[in-house]
């Protein structure tokens, strides 16, 4: 039996009844009278200086209401470093950028007028090759950074070139990664309006909503306070709803300049062309050991390109140094990110925020390095698995640590010691991972409010800073709150979508809100359990200390037959002379610290930890890979819900998939070649492999009944542990990613004809 | 030059002045409110605007409002009756088929259709009749499993 009445169970998510009716409202859905439709003009070309621009044939339009240049509105800047501004005037640094905007009575009108700008581009000069633009005379993408470089991230501990000179082994490596679209099935939208008194709205879906509404205000140069942001269901983000975009202010400045609503969708052509996608990297990187398996040093250098403006992107490298320096244990690691800029889409926040790019290169070279000690490639990762209580060398304090039992799971589902190293065009790869799993200290306040409120009716509600964008974050907050009140479920609501409502919150990212949220919502309820119990102990003639709670109902601990429901108690604390309503506020802010000038700090009041292992096929006649299965064992601290955790798994890991194996934006000349979803290639029914989700428990110390975070874990191992799985299979090792066909095989005829020349290296991995 | 259409949505029967050039999908959200129907591509790649016409299922971008004059046309919010939901929406529901939602209605529909042709399917009959749908959050999974289910449940029930 349970210790617990409501955490562990599989429970359906809260707002799934609005959302398999069709009657979630999503920001498209919403109509305001007198609402106008808002288009953007786009830059084709990727660097050019703006010669001049002619609005007046779209300003003679039936229909239309404003055509707004950067002359129209603040060009306050914005982002990391401020490098972005919500519409250009000088120069378009990429394609896609914003030049000219129009609100219309209907998009069509809006389209047609945007038809009629007349823009004049003197193009300049570009640089799309991250390493390219560093070199002396490359074009420069802002004048202000020489050398194209944004800014570096440096990190050092301990004596690199001295273990690399002592290892028995070293392996050398440069890996590749592509750009990818996060694509939530709901493109990017907003919706603004002012009324009389200048005070704004937004509806909009983001997940980012104080950091928008700080943003909106200081760009749009309003108080803070006038700005109201409000979050209709979200339909899905994967991150890429973090940022606030141009598209955003212009959204707003249209609406400021009509006074009446407006409203811009994405097509989703712009989606790919607008909404920010994973950022590719060049990852070189070196690791030394000892002949027994036991890592020395790991030397890694990435080159982030970062395209041409600082979205939250070009913090992507915080990630990747993290598992560089703390998956397994390394005693000596130097690390070098330079975020370098590019004419190209700029890179945001894509679930895994720069790890998975790391971990495909740490984790493919791990196994590398197996093979050349001899060593199998699970022990080698296991000799070496954090543990708990170990500081990493960046300073990261490991608590609960899942990861040697996750290799141990995954290796047993897949069949590790039955089909590893047979080869014959078939094998099985695995792959680890360390995330963030107790918050992400990233700005001043890693902390969330909230507030539990027990009302007449027995009804309790809980307003939470956090947002809920399909992930299900809402039914674990409502089945934490439950929990700890002693309440029936279905008593609880939760609201999290009006900042004019809701606490602060730093944000739904870093795989956060479930202990974030959770920690806060667990103390405000705590206190509002308290009170409730303080007016009940009266009725009941009892002590509060002697009371206690279960669906919704109080009563004197082992006597339940008579008790006091939470509406009943409520009442009684309500309706008598003096009385007091029910509510509780908590903000918690975990015991984190943000990087120091030398990138040291314990980020996170805990870590999450997983292993992938995955089983291939391929066809050396064409290079097709087939994915059979993969098993994801992860690190969860507890399992709150456990079916909404093996949703988060089997997404996460179709999301990883897409990354292996399809997905890539092929950007050519600063040209995004493939903007629909067609070309693009999202993962469908079809490709998906079968998902094996595997729940760790490891109950940790401080999360909220042992929980941790673990959104983004389930994507980032598993394209390492297909290309392991392809290198057991064939012996060719694929080190950018997609793995797609040509590219395995042509690896393949490589081998087939060094092979043929008598030098080393063989088909078969031994 | 509008032209007048009827339309049954949901057993309701619609006369309509539209334009030609617009679609289903536009009529439906913007002219009926049946917002339930998402528009996630407008080309016909993602599935979101699944209607069924004529019990068939068809993505609402790429059908003219005129072409489906004098059809009848099944949207997700005609598919429960009152607030008792049809079996394929408490099978998402119960066995964790959606996660964001926005595929959701296109996703069910979909299946019903598959259902109503073929009561019995197979994962792999599941797999072909919900391809042209994408799902971005739940790695399919639990959809297919909702719609197995589903059909064990509507078969038991002699519900349609």
């Amino acid at each position: 039996m349970s210790e617990f009445n409501v955490i562990g169970r599989r429970v359906p998510k809260q707002d799934g009844v609005a959302r398999v009716t069709g009657r979630a409202v999503y920001t498209d859905d919403i109509k305001l009278p007198q609402m106008l439709h808002g288009r953007i003009l786009r830059s084709p070309v990727p660097h050019a200086r703006i010669v001049s621009i002619d609005t007046s044939k779209a300003k003679q339009l039936a229909g239309v209401k404003a055509v707004i240049t950067a002359a129209d509105m603040p060009r306050s800047g914005f982002g990391y470093g401020k490098d972005n501004s919500p519409l250009k005037w000088e120069k378009v640094r990429c394609v896609g950028d914003e030049v000219a905007a129009v609100a219309a009575i209907d998009d069509n009108t809006a389209e047609e007028a945007l038809s009629l700008i007349q823009i004049e581009y003197e193009q300049l000069p570009a640089v799309y090759d991250p390493e390219e633009a560093q070199r002396e005379g490359a074009p420069l993408v802002h004048e202000r950074s020489k050398n194209n470089v944004s800014f570096s991230w440096t990190f050092n501990k301990g004596d690199v070139e001295g273990a690399i000179a002592e290892a028995d082994v070293v392996v050398e490596d440069r890996f590749r990664t592509q750009y990818i679209n996060a694509c939530p099935l709901e493109p990017h939208i907003c919706l603004a309006s002012f009324d009389q008194a200048g005070n704004l709205a937004v509806w909009v879906p983001i997940h980012f909503a104080f950091m928008f509404r700080k943003d909106v205000a200081e760009v749009m140069g309003m108080p803070w306070s006038k700005v109201r942001v409000i979050q209709p269901a979200i339909g899905g983000s994967f991150g890429s709803k973090i940022d606030t975009e141009p598209f955003h202010f212009i959204c707003i400045a249209l609406a400021q300049k009509t006074g009446r609503p407006v409203k811009i969708a994405f097509t989703r052509e712009e989606e790919f062309l607008a909404a920010r996608p994973r950022q590719p990297m060049i990852l070189d990187i070196r690791m030394a050991a000892k002949k027994d398996g036991t890592l020395l040093a790991r030397d890694v250098h990435i080159i982030s390109d970062n395209g041409a403006y600082n979205a939250w992107g070009s913090h992507a490298l915080f990630a990747a140094m993290m598992s560089v320096t703390s998956l397994y244990r390394v005693p000596n690691v130097r690390f070098v990110g330079d975020v370098v800029y590019t004419n190209k889409p700029y890179g945001g926040s894509v679930r895994g925020f720069g790890n998975p790019q790391a971990t495909f290169a740490i984790e493919s070279q791990m196994d590398i390095l197996a093979q050349k000690l001899g060593i199998d490639p699970l022990e080698l990762r296991l000799k070496n698995a954090n543990q708990p209580g170990d500081v990493t060398v960046q300073d990261v304090k490991i608590t609960s640590c899942g990861l040697a039992e996750s290799i141990e799971k995954v290796a047993q589902r897949i069949g590790w010691s039955e089909h590893h190293g047979k080869g014959g065009n078939r094998g099985v790869g695995v792959a680890s991972l360390i995330h963030v799993g107790g918050g992400a200290r990233i700005y001043k306040s890693d902390g969330c409010g909230a507030i539990v409120k027990i009302d007449d009716g027995g009804d309790i509600t809980v307003i939470i800073g956090s947002s809920e964008l399909g992930q299900g974050s809402e039914t674990v907050q409502a089945m934490m709150a439950a929990e700890e009140l002693g309440a029936r479920l279905e008593d609880i609501r939760v609201i999290n979508s009006d900042t004019a409502i809701k606490p602060w919150d730093v944000g739904s990212h870093a795989s956060r809100s479930t202990f974030i949220s959770g920690m806060a919502i667990k103390r405000a309820a705590e206190q509002a359990k308290k009170q409730l119990f303080e007016a009940a102990a009266q009725k009941l003639e009892a002590r509060p200390e002697d009371l206690e709670s279960l669906d919704s109902k109080i009563f004197v601990k082992g006597s339940p037959d008579r008790f006091l429901t939470f509406g009943q108690a409520a009442r009684a604390d309500l309706l008598r002379t003096g009385g007091d309503v029910i509510v509780a506020k908590y903000f918690y802010d975990p015991p984190n610290v943000e990087l120091d000038r030398g990138f040291f700090g314990n980020v996170s009041a805990t870590y999450a930890f997983g292993s992938h292992a995955a089983e291939v096929k391929v066809d050396p006649e064409t290079g097709a890979v087939d994915v059979v299965r993969i098993a994801a064992a992860h690190d969860v601290g507890r399992a709150l819900n456990p079916m909404g955790l093996e949703a988060q798994i089997e997404g996460g890991v179709a999301m990883g998939f897409g990354y292996a194996m399809t997905e890539e934006l092929q950007v050519k000349n600063g040209v995004i070649q493939n903007v629909s979803l067609l070309d693009y290639r999202v993962p469908t029914v079809q490709d998906v492999p079968a998902i094996d989700p595997i729940i760790i428990e490891t109950i940790d110390p401080i999360g909220p009944f042992g929980a941790k975070g673990m959104g983004e874990c389930s994507t980032v191992p598993t394209a390492p542990a297909i290309a392991n799985a392809i290198y057991d299979a064939t012996g060719v090792r694929i080190k950018d990613l997609p793995i797609t066909p040509e590219k395995v095989l042509r690896a393949l005829e490589e081998a087939k004809e060094t092979s043929k020349d008598g030098s080393e290296g063989g088909l078969i991995d031994e | 030059m509008k032209r007048t259409i009827s339309l049954t949505v949901n057993g309701d029967l619609h006369e309509l002045a539209v334009e030609p050039r617009r679609t289903l999908l536009e009529v439906l959200r913007d002219d009926l409110g049946l917002t339930g129907t998402k528009r996630g591509c407008s080309t016909g790649d993602c599935g979101a605007c699944t209607v069924l016409l004529d019990g068939s299922a068809v993505n609402s971008c790429l059908v003219l409002a005129v072409d489906a004059h004098g059809r009848e046309v099944l949207t997700i919010e005609g598919l429960a009756e009152g607030s008792q939901l049809h079996p394929i929406q408490d099978a998402f529901l119960e066995h964790g088929g959606l996660q964001c939602g926005y595929c959701t209605p296109g996703m069910i529909l979909s299946a019903k259709a598959l259902l109503d042709e073929n009561p019995h399917p197979t994962a792999e009959e599941v797999k072909v009749a919900i391809a042209g749908n994408l799902c971005r959050c739940t790695g399919y999974t639990k959809i297919v499993e909702s719609i197995l289910a589903a059909a064990e449940k509507i078969s038991g029930a002699g519900v349609s």
